[in-house]
């Protein structure tokens, strides 16, 4: 049968790359789904998937070197649970991954060899990606690799790279490590490396989706994508969990669960009062969730913790308290108020559904925060 | 003439470990084992509030990830002596169950094959022999010629760019592989397969926990995935049969790739059923409760204690023995003692080692962020080995059944469990007794929810104004790499005090006061090493026992640090 779509996405990539990557093993297929995806993932329109294919094209694989110090590898984790294209396809097809110590082969002296040709060879070329705080305390004794601090490898591995991709809340702001009193004096990579240019991706972990769509961008531009104040990507950054969340229309009616497992929160009612913090985190969790779009902490109930905000393990706790007056479909409306007037009848609160989409357009008066 | 060799990172783990070895007429003479990072976790629970424990300690590590905040809501619900509802044991049981089988699978394939199997001479493989191979072991569907031309061809288009990423610079060639070619082009395809297999059926946890890894869905006492069949938000019938078809899809991988290399793998490796044996006594607190009493007599894997390698006599366990020793760690107690229990436990951190940049440690002196756990004084070893070991000499059907085919098949006798690749063959047993069981507990949720009974969570001690002024508990779990307790004191509805001694901790650990080594570095002793300067053989048996370092390194004392508040609006 014609296949619209497929005609107007084959059209885009030239036939030379296509036949190449098949020489590669990978069918014209599977590369186009890749390049369709990572356009999609990126916020760009179509037309741009040619350029994307031509940035993926032939090998032209860049290096990449992974490193993990205050990290529990819940990030390289995601990484392998990665859709699109996967773990499989990016450690084969798409970069070469250069030096990773969760799955790479070689050990001790043979695996520092390979990471040191790779910083010699691509200098100034490669990508850096950094999972885990670095401490600072003590002259770094708390984190050190082939008998080296941490800081001493994150500065001269960040130091003399193209980019720098900071992966989960620990490296892009500290994380857990540096939650009171921060034991260890862990901080971020660009506090540790302070002149290295570092992509923010927080979460915890992060989602992969967002990191194989973060280096797209960079293959395909040459450039970093555009950042928020917080040094993350305003493509899964940009928006607050409130915003997209599937449960929004319930908070603007007033339907909250009160408990876990309560006829609310069996239907799917918002978690604001079982302590969601979503109206303070910015994160693309809604829109594209997690385990190739299974689900989400709200879709399977349980609020936000905002994991992708600096600081969360002191400013979001504790995780099951309410956030303080969110306010609702109005300045002065809160759950409470809402919660209170719809409990003498349901009818009202369709009632008060009907007007909140009505007043959405004024949502700006609820909680933003300055880009 | 001896000489002292450093692997450091050891790869393919999680974490930070080191290893210095001193080697005498090619075989290791002497051992030790470091972990050569640190955060400070427990000190940063302190003051807060403990529903939220289970969140941090989640953090411990996200490749066993689940396994702390089923320890951590134990505990707070031992303290608080909260019973959970039965919706609430078996989604858990159904969460760790296939939380044990992806990360067995996980290691077997991706952390610990290339010390077995040489990629490079997958090249060479015949791929119709390959073929031929690979139907005599096993019925899986994906075993043609064309099927292992493809993957062959692959592999080839990957070497010849000439960057193999991170197959490069390894141990390719050693002399101690020992599979055929066609052996080695099968294992890579399984090696390729179980990449896209394990990331399809852990979609369990989101299914049940919203996201894998750190799902986000214990409560303290419960779960907070709801369940109703007549809701579209809720676990119901339609989720639950896709669990059961991931379920499925997770045990024939296991029943028909997994064992089946295990068992054809083996024979080419008999000689490392002799090596890699280790300290001998052995440490299961079991788990998989098969009834909601709360209590541990009707536990799938029982708990026991086996010591001096004597499976005639289990020993009950009795938690108040477990100690943790800093004589050889970087820390020191307040009191000058040795050891001390974990719910007094504190450490002070004291970093004695030399100053990064450095070649070797002083062995001599403290030279780990590993203490080291002891039981009535003993080292004991923890992992698949030890709970399959417990249950068999238990006598449950299923660990003797599958312990007794998996020997006859390999033509050994039971002392063949007690080395290198009988740990490895117990981590296979482990995750085939759970593919099977794990069915059951989604049969057992879903026959509940069909008789109406929705509760997933006891909210009754849910506010701590319900809580007494202080309280204590013991919460245990058997995570994939082995006993993992933990142990919190609550004070005034706050966290006065925290523990955590987990399996790595038990494995990895340093020598004590008594001069007695740590499972990893007895283990080591006698271990062959063909080429000093590619010490394939050293990650063999390190690898055997899964390291996860960044779990057993997570304690510090407080220095009084205070809950900060919610940030206001």
């Amino acid at each position: 049968m014609h296949d619209p779509e497929k005609t107007l996405l084959e059209g885009s990539v030239s036939e030379e790359i296509l036949q190449k990557w098949e020489a590669r093993g990978v069918n014209r297929r599977d590369f186009l789904k890749f390049c369709s995806v990572m356009t999609a993932s990126l916020a760009l329109p179509a037309t741009f998937m040619g350029q994307i294919a031509e940035a993926m094209e032939a090998d032209n694989r860049p290096p990449v070197i992974w490193m993990e110090f205050q990290g529990c590898t819940g990030d390289t984790e995601a990484f392998l649970r990665a859709n699109q294209p996967t773990a499989a396809e990016i450690i084969l097809d798409y970069l070469s991954i250069d030096y990773h110590e969760t799955i790479m082969a070689a050990a001790g002296h043979q695996d520092e060899a390979a990471k040191n040709a790779t910083v010699e060879k691509y200098k100034g070329k490669y990508i850096a990606i950094v999972e885990g705080s670095i401490p600072m305390a003590d002259g770094g004794v708390y984190c050190t690799v082939a008998g080296n601090s941490a800081l001493n490898i994150a500065r001269e591995v960040c130091g003399n790279a193209a980019a720098t991709i900071a992966v989960g809340t620990c490296a892009s702001y500290g994380g857990l490590p540096a939650a009171a009193p921060n034991p260890t004096g862990a901080v971020s990579v660009s506090e540790a490396v302070p002149g290295a240019t570092v992509l923010n991706l927080p979460g915890c972990p992060l989602n992969a989706e967002n990191l194989t769509a973060a280096i797209v961008h960079f293959l395909t531009f040459g450039k970093l994508p555009a950042t928020d104040s917080f040094g993350r990507p305003k493509f899964a950054y940009g928006k607050r969990i409130h915003d997209n969340c599937e449960r929004r229309a319930h908070f603007d009616a007033g339907q909250y669960a009160e408990g876990f497992g309560d006829a609310g929160h069996r239907q799917g009612w918002c978690l604001y009062k079982l302590g969601c913090k979503g109206p303070e985190t910015f994160h693309n969790c809604p829109t594209i969730r997690y385990n190739e779009g299974s689900s989400w902490p709200v879709q399977a109930g349980h609020g936000c913790i905002g994991c992708s905000e600096p600081q969360f393990w002191d400013s979001m706790t504790p995780f099951y308290r309410r956030l303080p007056q969110v306010p609702g479909f109005g300045v002065e409306a809160t759950a409470d108020k809402i919660g209170l007037g719809l409990a003498a009848a349901t009818a009202v609160a369709f009632g008060a559904h009907g007007v909140a989409s009505a007043l959405r357009k004024d949502d700006d008066s609820t909680v933003k925060r300055e880009d | 003439m001896a000489k002292k060799i450093v692997v450091d990172p050891i790869t393919r783990i999680e974490g930070h470990l080191r290893i210095e070895a001193q080697i005498e007429g090619g075989r290791i003479t002497d051992a030790w084992s470091s972990s050569t990072a640190f955060r400070g976790i427990e000190t940063i629970l302190k003051g807060r509030d403990p529903r939220d424990a289970h969140h941090f300690v989640q953090r411990f590590c996200g490749v066993c990830t689940t396994v702390h905040s089923m320890a951590s809501i134990r505990a707070v619900e031992d303290a608080l002596k909260i019973q959970i509802p039965d919706n609430a044991r078996l989604i858990r049981n159904i969460i760790m169950g296939i939380q044990n089988v992806q990360d067995h699978v996980i290691h077997f394939y991706h952390l610990h094959a290339l010390d077995w199997v040489d990629i490079v001479s997958a090249l060479s493989a015949d791929p119709k022999k390959t073929a031929q191979v690979a139907q005599s072991i096993s019925n899986w569907p994906l075993s043609s010629a064309t099927y292992f031309k493809g993957v062959q061809d692959r592999v080839k288009a990957f070497v010849g760019t000439g960057r193999l990423g991170p197959f490069a610079n390894a141990y390719w060639g050693h002399s101690a592989y020992k599979l055929p070619a066609e052996a080695n082009l099968m294992a890579v395809a399984h090696y390729l397969e179980a990449l896209e297999w394990q990331k399809d059926v852990i979609k369990i946890h989101a299914i049940l926990g919203s996201k894998n890894p750190h799902p986000q869905t214990f409560l303290v006492g419960g779960m907070s995935i709801p369940v109703d069949p007549d809701s579209q938000n809720a676990l119901n019938a339609d989720k639950l049969a896709l669990i059961g078809k991931l379920l499925k899809k997770a045990r024939a991988f296991v029943e028909q790739v997994y064992i089946p290399d295990l068992l054809a793998v083996a024979p080419a490796y008999l000689d490392w059923a002799a090596i890699g044996g280790g300290v001998g006594n052995y440490l299961s607190y079991g788990d998989f409760p098969m009834d909601n009493s709360g209590g541990i007599d009707n536990l799938y894997f029982p708990r026991g204690i086996i010591m001096g390698k004597d499976l005639a006599n289990v020993l009950p366990v009795d938690e108040q023995k477990i100690t943790e020793d800093v004589t050889r760690s970087w820390y020191e107690y307040s009191d000058g003692r040795a050891d001390k229990h974990p719910y007094d436990g504190e450490t002070n951190p004291n970093y004695t080692g030399p100053k990064p940049p450095y070649d070797f440690l002083d062995t001599d002196g403290k030279y780990s962020w590993v203490k080291s756990p002891r039981y009535n004084g003993e080292p004991m070893e923890v992992g698949p080995l030890a709970r399959v070991l417990v249950a068999y000499a238990s006598g449950n059907a299923d660990a003797k059944g599958a312990v007794d085919f998996v020997l006859g098949k390999l033509g050994v006798g039971a002392g063949a469990l007690f080395s290198t690749l009988g740990r490895t063959a117990a981590r296979g047993i482990d995750c085939l007794m759970l593919a099977q069981k794990t069915e059951l507990w989604l049969q057992q949720l879903t026959d509940n929810m069909g008789r109406g009974i929705l509760e997933v969570h006891n909210a009754e001690k849910w506010e701590p104004s319900t809580w007494p002024k202080e309280a204590q508990g013991f919460g245990y779990h058997e995570a994939p790499r082995g006993a993992l307790g933990h142990w919190i004191r609550i004070e005034n509805g706050a966290i006065k005090n925290y523990q955590a001694v987990v399996p790595s901790t038990w494995n990895a650990g340093p020598r004590d006061a008594a001069g007695k080594m740590g499972p990893y570095e007895s283990a080591l002793i006698g271990t062959p090493v063909a080429d000093e300067k590619q010490p394939l053989e050293i990650l063999r048996t390190i690898h055997s026992f899964d390291p996860c370092l960044a779990c057993a390194v997570h304690v510090l004392d407080a220095r009084g640090n205070e809950i900060i508040k919610v940030k206001a609006l």
